[in-house]
């Protein structure tokens, strides 16, 4: 690997984070806008750009919407006080917001978010294809829990310890479900169509031209939705920051960036996770499913529009994410919030079952499909590369 | 799959570090500056002087729920590799459901055993 | 930090194991709840015992908000001190204005003509409405459903417009005088309030959808703090928190002033006695209030506002103060030396949004009570927590107090 080829590669994470971190303040931003719609309020629509806003009709109506509200808030948090109190423990203090948040850039390096095609072959656009991709996913994003942690212990306060105990355990518990629920979308995606022993994301998302998982799975995606609440701390499961009982929870000693840091991991951790939703069970940038009787160009109609249709398809992708982050918006701004062994009880008894028990059916129906209608018209030259 | 393969992951890594870092510096250059005092060192407990350990042992449970963590997400671990040749091997008549099927019967059987224990309730 | 060491006596199994049940599962952590957390409504102190989640001890700690109003009222003439009932229950002070009017005017014997009492109805009632929309909405964000908390805002906002017309002040109304009202209704009032009535059933239909039934709601409220029929009488509990544990008491029925008697309404009775049964009931009194304020509309008498007999207790007309000899000497009187009482003493209580409001007052004659002393329904409420409190989670604690729907201002005085 040369050096261009590495500065490439910088140059693409670069752009990559900058649209992530984007996307994150812009949720926050979405989340102030939809909440105050929802409860009838107007929202922020004071942040105004000099010049910009001065522009006719379009300047007015950015300001209306609040657009300049992230950069404000933004300059807000970096011009407070930087606190760093007497009685914290200084140096996993500053540390713990660094961990909450890189553990969420990170999983984006894995994550596809669009295709190129080059002779009618379709290539994914992702940083890193490596060939663990989920697992990767699931793994370093529950890292997370570890900034929570360490801000809870490092606070030295007892709302904070509240705080990250609970959340430590609250996202071990559903990442066991989330873990579980994903395992039947690869059991299909590596099917006779798409080659075996694949676990990167890309191949999900190819598997997907006929049928998106969502559909014929909605048991896992279900599992999955609600896990993905739960891991991103999310009302109804905001346990680590449920603020009528736990004041701020675990950043409750967290001023200035280093909570400004949480909160834009956050809303990256979510933005991330309803873009692994849609990777996995909403056919990623995907136009519409095949169904298997429609033509095939309608799973992709822009493969043919050469970089045009590589950058239409990574705007689908984002599209789709950004329905998900709505979503997320909406449920917190409509529910209550669960009670703390209430969280625990669904999780251990209602999701982890309802996995293992999504398994069971789809190895089932997996197995009767498969050697009932795929395997008498299977040629052994789909098979995809043997395992070595 | 080679371990360049793996290089943006750690440059990506490298990056969310570095910008992480960057913005906690940047915070700390230009932020206000404003004098510590008594009340700002002390620990946020309603406007009142915290009283005892703030980091009390805490109830046995979540340890509980920690170790069945370990258990349950390993046997999860090790349905992964079924899964990716499970069509695979149907299609090549080997048999591997019902293998497997008395796998997850023990998997759930020991969720089972631990719900009948009463390991996953809250109540005291 | 020293180390501890515990002793265990394996020879003792069985003893030890049938001592389980009361062993603690973790170390026990001593939490200040209050005065400023968001969930305590104010300024109440809450020194919890926590073993885990879970609450051995709950200590109320009450007084922040102490401001000595019943040594006030011995300091100054009893019409000056309408202002100080607004501060009471501060989410109703209209109700406590015609409380504390009532009590005085039964200390003096006046008879307030049949307008006036229509007024104090609508404005007891609308009071009660604005005071129950917060509880309810405040319950909702306890729970985590923080827009409920605006949708009853958006119509304490257009029910504070309406006192704003009626009163002049949209929080602290100070509306009712010694014998009458402060002013008469504006014109067209009734039918801006007839408007708002109408506007607001499908909002309270609204907030019924969006939490009655909501399973999340339910498996936060459902059997939580239950309290039993015998513990609510013995706490001298009042109001929806005593309804909702199933006594069936309610002073406008029971023991009507104002002329309540006239008016037809249901009054609501839980069964359980739960938080979600005290929800139940205050939703329930919400439309209950819009029935009588409908009827209190309908039937507003023609006639004065003000009782005739009451020339030397309140203020005349300024107007006339400037005309009239008489009258001068009189605003004189009552401005330096207040309204002159009989002596004696005199309690009454109303049925306010929080509970039985009191007013005792002994008078030995003169124009400022010797003793007044203000009974408050919020400070029974609290009286109660150590004793459910126990055995609850820490986050059940914002659900029990926002289910009782208290106000510090009234609890300290």
């Amino acid at each position: 690997m040369d050096i261009v080829e590495i500065l490439l590669k910088i140059l693409f994470a670069i752009l990559v984070v900058v649209v992530i971190m984007t996307i994150a303040a812009y949720s926050v931003l979405a989340e102030r806008k939809v909440a105050s719609w929802i409860q009838g309020r107007v929202g922020p629509n004071r942040t105004a750009l000099p010049g910009l806003s001065a522009i006719p009709v379009l300047g007015r109506f950015l300001v209306r919407m609040g657009m300049w509200q992230p950069l404000a808030d933004g300059v807000k948090f970096l011009f407070k006080e930087d606190p760093l109190p007497g009685h914290v423990k200084k140096w996993y203090y500053c540390l713990a917001p660094v961990v909450a948040l890189v553990p969420s850039l990170s999983t984006v390096a894995v994550l596809p978010f669009g295709a190129y095609w080059v002779n009618g072959v379709e290539y994914p656009l992702v940083l890193a294809n490596v060939d663990i991709g989920i697992l990767f996913i699931l793994a370093i994003s529950s890292l997370t829990v570890y900034g929570i942690v360490m801000a809870g212990w490092a606070a030295n306060s007892k709302y904070p310890y509240f705080g990250s105990i609970r959340s430590s355990a609250q996202m071990i518990s559903y990442e066991l479900a989330m873990g579980m629920s994903v395992i039947p979308v690869f059991m299909w995606a590596n099917g006779p169509a798409t080659g075996f022993g694949d676990l990167t994301l890309f191949g999900v998302v190819a598997a997907q031209k006929d049928l998106w998982l969502g559909i014929w799975m909605p048991l896992p995606a279900f599992v999955f939705l609600v896990s993905l609440f739960a891991e991103t701390n999310r009302l109804p499961f905001d346990m680590p920051e449920s603020e009528t009982e736990l004041v701020g929870g675990f950043h409750t000693e967290y001023g200035s960036f280093k909570f400004g840091l949480f909160f834009v991991g956050e809303y990256a951790a979510m933005a991330i996770g309803s873009a692994v939703f849609v990777v996995l069970f909403l056919g990623g940038w995907n136009f519409l499913p095949t169904f298997g009787f429609l033509p095939d160009w309608v799973a992709n109609p822009w493969a043919t529009w050469g970089w045009f249709g590589s950058v239409v398809s990574v705007l689908f992708f984002i599209g789709k994410t950004l329905t998900f982050i709505f979503l997320f918006i909406w449920v917190r701004w409509t529910l209550p919030r669960f009670r703390y062994d209430q969280v625990m009880n669904l999780g251990w008894k209602y999701l982890v079952p309802l996995a293992v028990a999504s398994i069971i059916i789809y190895a089932i129906v997996i197995a009767l499909w498969d050697t009932a209608v795929t395997v008498d018209h299977i040629k052994p030259e789909t098979f995809g590369p043997a395992p070595q | 799959m080679e371990i360049a393969d793996y290089l943006p992951v750690l440059i990506q890594v490298l990056l969310a570090a570095a910008l992480a870092g960057a913005i906690l510096m940047a915070s700390h250059v230009f932020g206000q500056r404003a004098r510590g005092n008594y009340i700002k060192d002390k620990a946020y407990e309603c406007g009142l002087p915290m009283e005892g350990n703030p980091h009390p042992r805490f109830g046995v449970k979540f340890y509980v729920v920690a170790m069945l963590f370990i258990l349950f997400d390993i046997e999860a671990v090790f349905l992964i590799p079924w899964a990716l040749i499970y069509r695979e091997f149907i299609a090549s008549h080997i048999p591997i459901l019902w293998p497997v099927m008395f796998f997850i019967g023990i998997l759930v059987l020991g969720l089972a055993y631990e719900m009948k224990k009463k390991g996953l309730e809250w109540e005291r | 930090m020293p180390a501890t060491t515990k002793e265990v006596d394996m020879q003792d199994v069985a003893a030890r194991g049938a001592d389980y049940g009361e062993e603690l599962h973790g170390e026990e952590m001593t939490l200040n709840m209050g005065p400023s957390h968001p969930a305590t409504h104010g300024v109440l102190r809450l020194r919890l015992k926590l073993d885990g989640d879970f609450i051995t001890e709950c200590d109320p700690v009450i007084g922040y908000l102490h401001r000595g109003d019943e040594k006030i009222a011995e300091n100054m003439t009893y019409n000056q001190f309408v202002p100080y009932t607004d501060r009471l229950d501060y989410l109703a002070p209209l109700a406590n204005n015609v409380c504390y009017a009532i009590a005085v005017e039964k200390l003096a014997n006046l008879e307030v003509p049949p307008r006036c009492q229509t007024i104090r109805i609508i404005c007891c009632e609308l009071a009660r409405i604005s005071s129950h929309l917060l509880g309810l909405g405040v319950y909702g964000m306890d729970t985590g459903a923080m827009t409920t908390f605006l949708y009853t805002f958006t119509e304490r906002e257009k029910l504070y417009s309406l006192f704003e017309e009626l009163t002049g002040a949209r929080f602290t109304t100070s509306y009712t005088r010694i014998g009458g009202v402060a002013r008469d209704i504006p014109e067209g009032w009734l039918g801006r309030v007839s408007n708002f009535l109408n506007q607001f059933e499908p909002k309270i239909d609204e907030l019924d959808n969006l939490l009655t039934r909501n399973k999340i709601f339910l498996d936060r409220t459902k059997d939580i703090a239950i309290i039993s029929r015998e513990d609510a009488i013995a706490y001298a509990f009042t109001g929806p928190n005593l309804r909702a544990s199933g006594v069936d008491s309610d002073l406008r029925r029971d023991r009507p002033y104002c002329g309540y008697e006239d008016y037809d309404f249901e009054v609501p009775i839980g069964t359980v006695g739960d938080a979600y049964d005290r929800y139940l009931v205050r939703m329930e009194e919400v439309r209950q209030s819009v029935r009588i304020v409908r009827q209190a509309i309908d039937k507003m008498p023609e006639g004065p506002y003000f009782a005739e007999d009451a020339k030397k207790i309140h203020v005349p007309p300024k107007a006339k103060v400037l005309t009239s000899m008489e009258e001068l000497i009189q605003n004189f009187m009552i401005v330096t030396e207040g309204p002159q009482m009989p002596a004696g003493e005199v309690y009454f209580e109303a049925e306010n949004p929080k509970g039985i409001l009191g007013f005792f007052i002994h008078s030995k004659g003169g124009g400022v009570p010797f003793r007044l002393k203000i009974r408050a329904p919020s400070f029974c409420s609290l009286s109660i927590l150590p004793k459910i409190a126990k055995g609850l989670m820490m986050s059940d604690v914002p659900v029990v107090l926002g289910s009782f729907d208290f106000v510090m201002g009234e609890c300290d005085r």
